[in-house]
């Protein structure tokens, strides 16, 4: 008799067990989703509280004015062409930069202590405080290289900032791609550049530009190391326009114009102790983050359509 | 493992390029050619003088074409700016120091320092705070010194509540807060540290507006723009208003703000033209931010002042508590 109730008891205290496991494990789904519904409230209440108190502001003068001293005449139109050309600059500095050092660290690049180190460096300097590239570019670009308060040095320290974030992204995108392919294409008598340019990188493209842009809209984001190298808060005229209407039509003279950018902006009216700058702000506030959706947005659309056309 | 639709690479970079030059292209076309005339005037320092400044740049080149760019950097900064030559005018909330002086001096670089307006700081408490409505330096030295373990009002003076007391102050980087210090605590940065400290104004008047037992101190302006959230305190029985900062009685707590001007740059036509355009208009330009403006008769003479080139700062690099507004034009010039 004993030894039937065994398993008997040995049954019942399993399936008691089982049970619990799946009220534990369906308790901590109901946990997880709670969590994201949370924070999706939050980040929705930031946002629409956001949007309610610019929304007076968010006006085509807003976009087409400078700034001023007066609430209601002043807008953001230094700020947005400074971010755009900022970011123009960054992203002639990081990409080809960024794709070329992670295609060499990954493909090239032989497992020495060389390599090593240089790996280490890329993954530490993805995650040093901003604030230290604004120093670095303060005393190097700024002054060693004499390239003063300008777009330029602006756009060079941001390359800087989101380089290591271009380097890490590329190389898990190359990682990524089966080794199964580089064989394939030396089957076929490909050279390595072949073999990169004309079958990993394609594969891959999608993932690096998710990087790319990632890395981008943190710099758009950036304020600490751009205050830091001397970016203005008051300037009502805009950059000389790349484009000319006498020879050689293309001018560089922007490279090196005073600058001030939207993050920068926003700051200052929110520092401000009339209630009416609060409104513009909070506009600022708006385009930025639209600003920053629209790129992400773009990186999730672009990544959709290269992987659309590849099957594993 | 099938690949398809993949189309060769250089078409897509050729693509990315294209996207690239396309929309520096639109950039350049939606610039129009706005910057066509003459050199920039560079401005950089004080965030406290900065709306001043601001307001009179906005209406001069409203009216004269001429471009001028404001910063935001902070006194420290700006001087560290200034004093390399990067920039043609200073604004300081606080007047030069030694170290600064030496260094302008290394780099051969004279200045002349031109008052512009008074800032009166504020004692503030919440509106609903119906003890504390006069105190005296002594006993915000008892509240604020380095080491003060003032946590209730009924500590402060006998026969105030039972309230514990909650303080906001500027951050240790900002010059209204080595004003303060020096003018309460009798040395410059030294004050009791487990207060709420922002370099951000508006987080202070949130602090003090919400809590029954707040005390905070900041620039008038802050407290103008927030009248209806904020009680002042009388210090010594005075009110921060900018009669009683003219007329000299709301003492230790008012103080000049400044303008310094290279005097290399102050030969050069742009900034001669912004300077008496600053001199003719500030009086305007500072009612406006809800500064308090210098006697119109100041202004005048402090304009001689620029004109004849007079180099130097009255203050010798030290911090000075308590002048008036006739002290700053008479005293004598230090280089």
């Amino acid at each position: 008799m004993a030894q039937a109730e065994l398993p008997q008891k040995g049954m019942t205290q399993l399936h008691a067990n089982v049970s619990q496991r799946q009220l534990i494990s369906a308790s901590f789904a109901i946990l997880g989703l709670l969590v994201i519904f949370i924070v999706l409230v939050v980040l929705l209440a930031l946002v629409v509280s956001l949007f309610i108190q610019g929304a007076p502001c968010l006006t085509w003068q807003f976009f087409t004015s400078f700034p001023s001293s007066n609430p209601e005449e002043a807008g953001i139109l230094a700020a947005w062409v400074g971010s755009l050309l900022v970011m123009l600059v960054t992203m002639i500095i990081a990409i080809p930069l960024g794709v070329a050092a992670g295609i060499y660290l990954e493909e090239y690049a032989s497992q020495n202590w060389l390599s090593a180190l240089i790996e280490i460096n890329v993954t530490n300097l993805a995650g040093v405080p901003s604030i230290v590239y604004g120093l670095l570019a303060l005393g190097f670009f700024n002054q060693t290289l004499g390239l003063g308060e300008s777009i330029l040095t602006a756009g060079l320290t941001l390359g800087l900032l989101i380089l290591p974030i271009v380097i890490v992204t590329t190389r898990e995108a190359l990682r990524a791609i089966p080794s199964l392919l580089r064989e394939a294409a030396y089957a076929l008598g490909a050279s390595k550049w072949q073999m990169i340019w004309d079958h990993i990188l394609p594969y891959s493209f999608g993932s690096i530009l998710t990087g790319i842009i990632i890395g981008m809209s943190r710099a758009i984001g950036e304020t600490a190391p751009l205050i830091t190298i001397g970016a203005l808060t008051f300037i009502a005229f805009l950059p000389p326009s790349p484009i000319q209407a006498e020879f050689p039509f293309i001018s560089l003279e922007w490279l090196k114009a005073p600058f001030t950018v939207m993050p920068i902006q926003m700051f200052n009216w929110v520092s401000r102790p009339e209630q009416e700058f609060q409104v513009n702000a909070a506009a600022a506030g708006v385009i930025l983050i639209f600003m920053t959706l629209a790129l992400n947005g773009l990186a999730i659309y672009l990544r959709y359509r290269f992987r659309k056309g590849i099957k594993w | 493992m099938v690949v398809n639709n993949v189309k060769l690479v250089p078409n897509r970079f050729t693509t990315l390029v294209s996207a690239a030059t396309a929309t520096a292209a639109v950039i350049g076309l939606s610039i129009a050619a706005v910057n066509s005339q003459g050199s920039t005037v560079k401005i950089d320092g004080s965030s406290t003088v900065y709306p001043i400044t601001e307001k009179i740049a906005e209406g001069f080149q409203k009216s004269t074409g001429t471009k001028v760019t404001v910063g935001i950097s902070g006194t420290g900064g700006g001087f560290k700016k200034f004093c390399a030559g990067d920039t043609d005018i200073s604004n300081a909330s606080r007047p030069i120091l030694k170290k600064e002086m030496d260094a302008c001096r290394a780099k051969g670089i004279s200045y002349i320092e031109l008052p512009v307006a008074y800032d009166a700081l504020t004692v503030v408490v919440n509106p609903a705070n119906n003890w504390a409505t006069n105190l005296t330096p002594a006993e915000l030295k008892k509240i604020w010194e380095p080491g003060s373990t003032v946590k209730n009002w009924r500590e402060v003076r006998s026969g105030f509540p039972n309230q514990p007391m909650t303080l906001f102050g500027p951050g240790a980087d900002s010059g209204t807060f080595d004003y303060f210090t020096e003018a309460i605590n009798g040395k410059s940065k030294a004050s009791r540290k487990d207060f709420t400290a922002s370099e951000d104004d508006n987080v202070l008047v949130q602090g003090v507006s919400r809590d029954k037992g707040a005390l905070g101190y900041f620039g008038l302006a802050y407290y103008e723009a927030n009248k209806s959230r904020l009680k002042a305190v009388k210090v010594n029985n005075v009110a921060p208003t900018p009669q009683n900062v003219i007329n000299g009685s709301y003492t230790p707590l008012s103080r000049p703000i400044f303008i310094y001007v290279n005097s290399k740059s102050a030969k050069k036509p742009e900034v001669k033209r912004f300077v008496d355009y600053y001199m003719k208009n500030a009086s305007n330009a500072v009612k406006s931010v809800k500064y308090v403006p210098l006697p119109a008769n100041a202004y005048g003479e402090i304009a001689k002042r620029f004109n004849a080139g007079k180099t130097g700062t009255i203050f010798g690099g030290e911090e000075a508590v308590g002048l008036k507004i006739d002290d700053l034009i008479t005293r004598e010039l230090k280089n």
